[in-house]
């Protein structure tokens, strides 16, 4: 597996979540994507864009094209925020700490192919999907 | 800071979202929506999102909530034209919008309404 290219997009502030949703539709659509994986793929960003924001005070997304047997887009979440004490409640759906539905990572998860999470107390998350071709 | 129009039809209130919306945006939808539901005693509200590309839960906890509002003020909420895509992503992500009315495009919404709020009305 090869990487093709990589940047970085700043996740500080609500509009960004529009503009990474931007961002991941038209490198999914360039890289052929389907436009139901287009789709889950721009909506499970949306989900941890918000999630960095609202309970990691704002991080940023490394996005990589991954090119080699398979080609992918792999995104990479990160915060520096209170962390997630526990993981597993974190993943469950309709758990939320906040005033959301409780859907966004547990959601996130399976809008994707492969998913990651981690999270320490007082350091901050890390969250990272990818989705193939 | 920019917003979503919401048209006056006789009896039923249009909207047809077709931005990218941020959370605020869709926030400001729903209270707008409340005040003229009211204002307006209008008995159903017309939601067109075929210009959506995604409904995160976000979107869709806001499309629930008009729906809840609309029903408690007497008035019904359709939601028409999902795309395909979007309604698969959506139910793989956990939402299915319980309590959200839908109909594939605006005519068989507003054929709905009209059904749902002719003669005396039906909640």
């Amino acid at each position: 597996m090869s990487l093709v290219s990589t940047e970085t997009v700043p996740v500080k502030a609500e509009p960004d979540v529009v503009l990474v949703r931007r961002r991941i539709r038209e490198l999914s659509a360039k890289l052929g994507f389907s436009l139901v994986d287009q789709t889950k793929l721009v909506t499970a960003a949306s989900e941890l864009a918000r999630n960095t924001i609202i309970y990691g005070n704002g991080g940023t997304l490394q996005v990589e094209t991954l090119n080699g047997p398979r080609t992918g887009l792999r995104l990479t979440f990160e915060d520096q925020g209170p962390g997630i004490p526990d993981l597993e409640l974190a993943l469950r759906d309709g758990f939320t700490t906040g005033s959301g539905l409780g859907l966004g990572l547990g959601g996130a998860k399976r809008l994707v192919n492969d998913f990651a999470i981690e999270s320490r107390v007082g350091e901050g998350t890390k969250v990272t999907i990818t989705r193939w071709k | 800071m920019e917003k979503i129009p919401i048209l006056r039809m006789g009896d039923f209130l249009l909207v047809t979202i077709q931005v990218d919306m941020q959370d605020r945006l869709a926030m400001a939808l729903q209270d707008d929506l409340t005040e003229m539901i009211t204002s307006s005693e209008a008995r159903g509200v017309l939601i067109d999102i075929s210009s959506l590309e995604i409904v995160d839960s976000f979107i869709g906890r806001m499309l629930g909530n008009i729906a809840a509002i609309s029903r408690v003020l007497d008035a019904q909420t359709v939601v028409v034209g999902m795309q395909p895509a979007v309604a698969i992503t959506l139910v793989e992500l956990g939402l299915s919008l319980p309590g959200v009315r839908t109909a594939l495009n605006v005519d068989a919404g507003m054929d709905l309404l009209r059904g749902t709020t002719n003669g005396s009305k039906v909640s």
